[in-house]
């Protein structure tokens, strides 16, 4: 394994300690927090990618890939984080709770006529 | 301009300059942005099929720049199908919630969630509409990332416009499980992308595939996808995000949203990656079928009629990844060798589409109808909508030809659907999935009947019932009468799917 | 039959099929009070019905013959075949929906959601139409299924909890067997290559012979399907409780227009699929004959325990429709006439007592065989119309269920199955025996007094609304006139022998 190497399984074990950390936190922030952890885990990965072709060559495509992919992640963790304000400001907890499917929610609850 | 290139144009910037239209803030910019929308849609996607009956599939290079820096929109008989049920179902919600949300000059934006809801609809709406005929034309798998990642982001946005505690949790799960689905999808993409050196599915298509970074890719891209598309059993976000969204955003998300996911599942399985492997397609063909009987005996025991509607949904999408084993060349089954067809199986490529098609109509129509119902008694429960077939009996109507449509009954779509996924699965032997197909079938009947009877019982007729405006109860009636009927022609369809068919770039 | 075929156009089956569908979707979008306008185009739409089926006759007569076929897949289209066996049942259709409708008109006055009655009666009729003209097994399963959706808002009319249980069983029963009939259908299409309708069947003796077991299970499959609108037992447990939904409903639908589609089901099974010769072969026909005979009796047998009047006329129904199968599963043309033209002997017959079922109940209240002691003297034209229905039911001359037993006996004895006279023989004695007591019930016994002095039921100038005596009378009429006239080359027994003889089963 090249040192270049080194850097795509870098950036997969990032990528799967954030998936770890989004599936097992539940506080809402850690998980925002492990997404975008995840992103960098992948640009990491795909900033890798042409060295095994060519390590000399500076391939423009992964860099594109990667500042859009950043774009693209800075967007979602915004509407992320807007959202996570509401079901605070909403539900007064930060944590999402736990939904049993079998069990239905009381359908009588309180709606405001949408 | 040739024909091609204004039609695919149309329908990506079509909507979402309408988006901006309708972000103007007035009562008529929401309408004419819809109105924008659903045309150049609509004119797209019809456009489109014209086109590529007559030469076939074809491509648009954007800005005359060509692979691989360049990005080019593609489309087959499988993207033109797709791209027209969603033009159609579109235009019918689009229509509907003009009246659903209420007089906008009377609602302001700034105080009320109802003001807000109905300022908002529209511009994510047709922001998503842009995203998922995006999908539907990618050729190359990072615009296929960016496409998927709007329409997620735009379709977790319109689930919590229902300001309730319920669908801003629902929301939030949804817009985590869509994230961490596109996260898995663009870790497969870079890794499939250091193996191969390429972006373009094209490319990717001839490429040697049988790597283990390209296997463990593509198994990175399905689990994505699978989440995305709520397969059995990562379904477990779609039940309350559906239910707890507004009416014409659950019926936009059950009958669309979910398809761009499975569109791009399709693509990589077949397209790109020639059919996978035997165990991965019987896997995926397993689950669907749990996913069947999973959803729909869930769907008998829920109480609220959005969330029996919802794992509907869960249990129809079931019958989507049953075509997966069924249109491999060999004719898997899981009951000894099968006796298959040469190459891939047409009827199971056809009838699968068909019921994705039947599916997106039926499932819109009764999304609808049930908003219809819950505007009218301004409750979810299904003890509440009691009576409710007798003062709108045009929604008790669409519902009821949704529900046939979604059991596979004549003259429906799905019946031809079924039909065809039938005639595969028995000359291949795959007596399990026969069973799976037609027990299905049965449980559907067994769960639209179940609404059926809480709304002609006339005894526990609850007081208060709210007139619903005539419109709404038309687009769900329409959309309703399309899904049912649409089984006495299927030649167009069936011959379009062949333009490009299962291996457009082998 | 010396004939030049008046008109030769191919459409017209799709004309026929159309001619209750307009009026039905039409009568979707009216509103409910605008009741004259949807009675004239309901009649309208029957007399339209009536006229061309009598066009397709006069043609077929002359040798003509029609076919209309719209591509729904390639390889797979609904076809519409207008021949002497489709006109059979068609005719049937036509004639009989026009006088339910007049007959439904009055038996529904005033009640509620007439408008969703009268649009789905005619979308069965259309169903029904379909079945009856379907050239292949696509087409013939297309409308065959839409038939059973078609029929359940009628069957949960009334809306009662007792209705709507009724409605789910009725579900339960056909589409249960119609998702069975369906795999069938397919997998004889993957087995056979084709799904045709041809005269003496499509499938390869030496193709059964190569793969016993598969064909066993298609035609096992197939014969389920048919089988539960045909009342066979043991699927025909939906048909006495579908008696819950109003006279009309049992009238057209339950004596003739669904459980007749299920006994055409089962003729176009082993004659037009497999072949009656195949068929006996590989043993399914003995094995359709051989249910049908136990039906026959034991649905006869549990008529006698009832006291609701329509039970005994569902459990006689269940009965007749084995004649049908028992008919047409033996092997020789005569059982097979016999068969086809209780069809239509059936249809009259049964029609008319369920007419006057409706009546009794409409207008003096009584369902019940206990309390219809004396009706005869308070409606004399009612009760001698179901005389004459009865009469036929237990097989005397000259009422028209003579003649198909008479044929039925000749042909069991032409396909050496004696035994099956046995049967037709217990049956009739079985008839009179639930029969005859409600007749003496009805002309001996003492009536309720508050009929004569009019306190609670008023009299009328006709004995109760003429809407519906007339067509009780005008069926009765034909089934006498189906026994007297048989010889005419134009009565429905000239109308079968002419199938057989054309060998177009």
């Amino acid at each position: 394994m090249t040192s270049l190497d080194l850097y795509t399984w870098a950036g997969v074990a990032v990528f799967l300690l954030a998936l770890h950390a989004v599936v097992t936190r539940a506080h809402l922030i850690w998980k925002v927090l492990a997404i975008n952890l995840m992103g960098t885990g992948v640009f990491l990965v795909l900033l890798a990618a042409p060295a095994r072709r060519d390590p000399l060559m500076a391939d423009p495509l992964p860099q594109g890939m990667v500042l859009t992919g950043i774009v693209v992640a800075v967007a979602a963790t915004a509407l992320a984080l807007g959202m996570a304000l509401r079901v605070v400001a909403r539900t007064g907890s930060p944590f999402l709770t736990v939904e049993t499917e079998t069990a239905d929610p009381d359908p009588d609850a309180p709606e405001a006529p949408s | 301009m040739t024909g091609a290139e204004l039609w695919t144009t149309a329908v990506v910037f079509g909507p979402l300059l309408a988006s901006l239209v309708a972000l103007g803030g007035r009562a008529w910019t929401l309408r004419a942005g819809l109105a924008l929308g659903s045309a150049t849609a609509l004119a797209g996607s019809f456009g489109l099929w014209v086109e590529v009956t007559r030469e076939g599939p074809v491509r648009h290079l954007l800005g005359g720049w060509g692979a691989p820096l360049g990005i080019e929109l593609w489309a087959d008989g499988f993207s033109v199908v797709m791209l027209a049920v969603t033009a159609v179902v579109g235009a019918a919600v689009s229509l509907y919630s003009t009246s659903y949300f209420g007089d906008l000059s009377q609602l302001d934006a700034e105080k009320s969630p109802a003001g807000r809801a109905a300022r908002y609809f529209a511009p994510l709406w047709l922001l998503l509409w842009s995203a998922l005929n995006g999908i539907y034309l990618s050729a190359d798998l990072f615009n296929l990332y960016v496409t998927l990642e709007i329409l997620g982001l735009a379709a977790a946005a319109l689930v919590t416009l229902a300001v309730t505690p319920k669908a801003t949790v629902a929301g939030m799960r949804y817009l985590i499980v869509s994230l961490v689905g596109s996260m898995l999808f663009l870790l497969g993409v870079a890794l499939l992308y250091t193996e191969v050196g390429t972006l373009s599915l094209e490319e990717l298509a001839a490429a040697d595939l049988s790597g283990s970074m390209a296997t463990s890719s593509l198994a990175l891209m399905t689990v994505g996808m699978a989440a995305k598309t709520a397969l059995f059993p990562l379904h477990g976000w779609l039940p309350p995000a559906h239910a707890g969204a507004p009416a014409p955003a659950s019926a936009l998300l059950s009958a669309v949203v979910v398809k761009g996911s499975f569109f791009i599942l399709v693509r990589l399985w077949f397209a790109v990656y020639g059919g996978g492997s035997d165990g991965g397609l019987l896997l995926m063909g397993g689950l669907g079928a749990a996913a069947i009987l999973w959803g729909s005996v869930l769907a008998l025991r829920q109480r609220s009629l959005k969330r029996v509607i919802a794992y509907s949904t869960v249990a129809q999408l079931g019958y989507l990844f049953i075509m997966f084993p069924l249109l491999a060349p060999e004719g898997l089954s899981l009951a000894g060798s099968g006796e298959g067809s040469a190459g891939w199986s047409n009827d199971a490529w056809t009838g699968g589409i068909l019921l994705a098609l039947s599916h997106a109509l039926a499932k819109a129509a009764m999304f609808m109808a049930a908003g219809n119902m819950t505007y009218a008694v301004a409750k979810d429960a299904l003890r509440d909508i009691s009576g409710v077939a007798h003062r709108l009996p045009m929604s008790f109507l669409a519902f009821g030809l949704g529900g046939l449509s979604l059991a596979g009954l004549p003259p429906s779509a799905g019946f031809v659907g079924k039909w065809l996924l039938l005639r595969e699965a028995l000359a291949a032997r795959g007596w399990f999935w026969v069973a799976v197909i037609t027990a299905g079938g049965l449980l559907t009947i067994a769960y639209v009947l179940m609404v059926l009877r809480h709304a002609l019982d006339r005894e526990a007729s609850s007081g208060e019932f709210r007139p619903v405006p005539k419109r709404m109860e038309w687009a769900a009636l329409l959309l309703a009468l399309a899904a049912a009927t649409l089984g006495v022609r299927a030649t167009e369809t069936f011959q379009i799917l062949l333009q490009g068919g299962v291996q457009p770039w082998s | 039959m010396e004939l030049t075929p008046l008109l030769e156009w191919n459409a017209l089956p799709l004309a026929i099929v159309l001619s209750s569908f307009v009026p039905g979707i039409a009568i979707m979008f009216l509103r409910e009070e605008q009741a004259r306008l949807r009675n004239t185009l309901n009649m309208a739409g029957a007399v339209a019905k009536v006229a061309l089926v009598g066009l397709m006759l006069q043609g077929v007569a002359g040798g003509a013959s029609y076919e209309w076929a719209l591509e729904v897949l390639p390889g797979l289209s609904l076809t519409l075949r207008g021949d002497a066996l489709a006109l059979l049942f068609v005719t049937l259709s036509a004639v009989l929906w026009l006088v339910t409708t007049l007959y439904a008109i009055a038996y529904l006055e005033g009640s509620q959601n007439r408008r969703r009655f009268f649009a789905f009666f005619s979308l069965c009729v259309t169903a029904t139409t379909g079945i009856a003209m379907a050239g292949d097994l696509f087409t013939f399963v297309f409308f065959y299924e839409a038939l059973t959706w078609a029929t359940y808002p009628l069957v949960v009319h009334k809306g009662t909890p007792e209705a709507i249980r009724a409605g789910r069983a009725y579900l339960f029963y056909t589409l249960g067997a119609g998702a069975i009939l369906v795999v069938g259908a397919v997998w004889f299409q993957v087995e056979a290559g084709t799904v045709q309708f041809a005269p003496g069947g499509v499938v390869d003796a030496a193709a059964v012979a190569a793969a016993p077991v598969v064909w066993a299970f298609i035609f096992a499959f197939l014969l389920i399907g048919m089988g539960v609108k045909s009342a066979l037992f043991p699927i025909h447990g939906w048909l006495p409780t579908a008696m819950v939904a109003p006279a009309p409903v049992s009238a057209l639908l339950h004596a003739v227009a669904v459980v007749k589609a299920g006994a055409f089901g089962v003729t176009r099974l082993l004659h037009s699929l497999f072949g009656i010769e195949v068929a006996w072969e590989m043993g399914a026909a003995a094995v359709v004959a051989a249910i049908a005979a136990f039906t026959i009796v034991y649905a006869s047998v549990r008529a006698l325990a009832q006291n609701d009047l329509k039970k005994v006329l569902a459990f006689s129904t269940v009965s007749q429709l084995s004649y049908i199968a028992l008919g047409v599963a033996l092997l020789d043309p005569l059982a097979h006439a016999g068969g086809l033209v209780h069809l239509v002997h059936q249809g009259i017959m049964k029609i008319t007592l369920f007419f006057c079922a409706g009546l009794i109940a409409q207008t003096l209240g009584v369902k019940k065989i206990s309390q219809m002691g004396g009706v005869a003297r308070r409606m004399p034209l009612t009760m001698a119309a179901f005389t004459v229905g009865a009469l036929g039911m237990i097989g005397l001359p000259p009422v028209a269920g003579f003649l198909s037993k008479w044929y039925l006996g000749l042909g069991a004895l032409g396909a050496g199955q004696p035994w099956v006279i046995g049967v037709l023989l217990a049956s009739s004695l079985l008839n009179a025996a639930y029969f005859l007591p409600i007749l003496k019930t009805a002309y001996f016994d003492d009536p309720d007094p508050s009929w004569a002095t009019g306190e609670r039921v008023p009299r009328t100038r006709w004995e109760a609304d003429w809407r519906m005596v007339v067509p009780a009378l005008t069926t009765a009429a034909f089934s006498l006139a189906a026994g007297l006239l048989a010889a005419s080359s134009w009565s429905p027994l000239g109308w079968a022998l002419f199938i057989i003889e054309r060998g177009v089963l």
